[in-house]
């Protein structure tokens, strides 16, 4: 099952500079854990203890995953996910 | 070194005085590679907080696909504080994901006299913050 995984630039690292991947699995839990066997470390980027990271924003389709099932979100094949780290900071 | 025109440099900055005492935040974008800020995009704070910034989720998606689009790149990610200095905080090294932007920070505390109007502009790479000279033009040459 194919799912284009869009990579935002900090993590191109893990990708060859590539700007998508394809990967699979049917929640968005399996697609990571897929894409770590080929792209050592980006799994820990993206989740922790589980569970997404606080400042990582993952989209399926259109849709911020946070407002689905978080990692639990299931996929269908030819869904596109798109990973963007949030765009944050402050005084503290 | 930020080369910034005029222009652009006052948006900015209004951007931040009108939305003191909360932190205004935003991009300018600029074509792939040239480090040139053209595009001036104001970005919702959803914490709509005077101590913290978040680019709303939805409008991000939106951002970073029209930029794909156009090929272009966040050249500037600006944001404001509004009651200290114009330097990254703890929180914004922290968070900062793009080692090739200038991340501009205004102060806005002048307004309640906590402070100086400042206008800076920084790298931020793997934690590593440098600051760097602000070149204001009236156009790029």
């Amino acid at each position: 099952m194919a799912i284009e995984v869009r990579i935002p630039t900090i993590l191109r690292t893990y990708t060859d500079g590539e700007k998508a991947v394809e990967g699979s699995g049917g929640t968005l839990s399996e697609l990571f854990a897929d894409l770590e066997t080929r792209h050592t470390g980006i799994e820990a980027r993206i989740v922790d203890g589980g569970k997404l990271r606080r400042f990582v924003n993952v989209y399926l389709n259109d849709e911020d995953v946070r407002f689905l099932d978080g990692i639990d979100t299931k996929l269908t094949d030819g869904d596109s996910v798109t990973i963007l780290p949030a765009v944050a900071g402050g005084m503290v | 070194m930020l080369t910034i025109t005029r222009a652009l440099y006052d948006r900015i900055v209004e951007h931040a005085r009108a939305d003191h005492p909360d932190e205004a935040c935003g991009v300018v974008a600029g074509p792939v590679g040239t480090g040139r800020p053209e595009r001036f995009i104001p970005m919702l704070n959803a914490a709509r907080s005077p101590t913290f910034y978040e680019f709303d989720s939805a409008d991000l998606l939106k951002l970073y696909r029209e930029m794909d689009d156009r090929d272009e790149e966040p050249v500037i990610i600006y944001h404001s504080h509004t009651a200290t200095e114009a330097y990254p905080s703890r929180t914004d090294i922290t968070y900062a994901n793009e080692p090739g932007a200038h991340y501009v920070l205004v102060s806005t505390a002048d307004t309640d006299g906590a402070g100086d109007f400042q206008f800076r502009s920084y790298t931020i790479v793997e934690g590593v913050v440098t600051e760097e000279d602000v070149k204001v033009v009236e156009e790029y040459a």
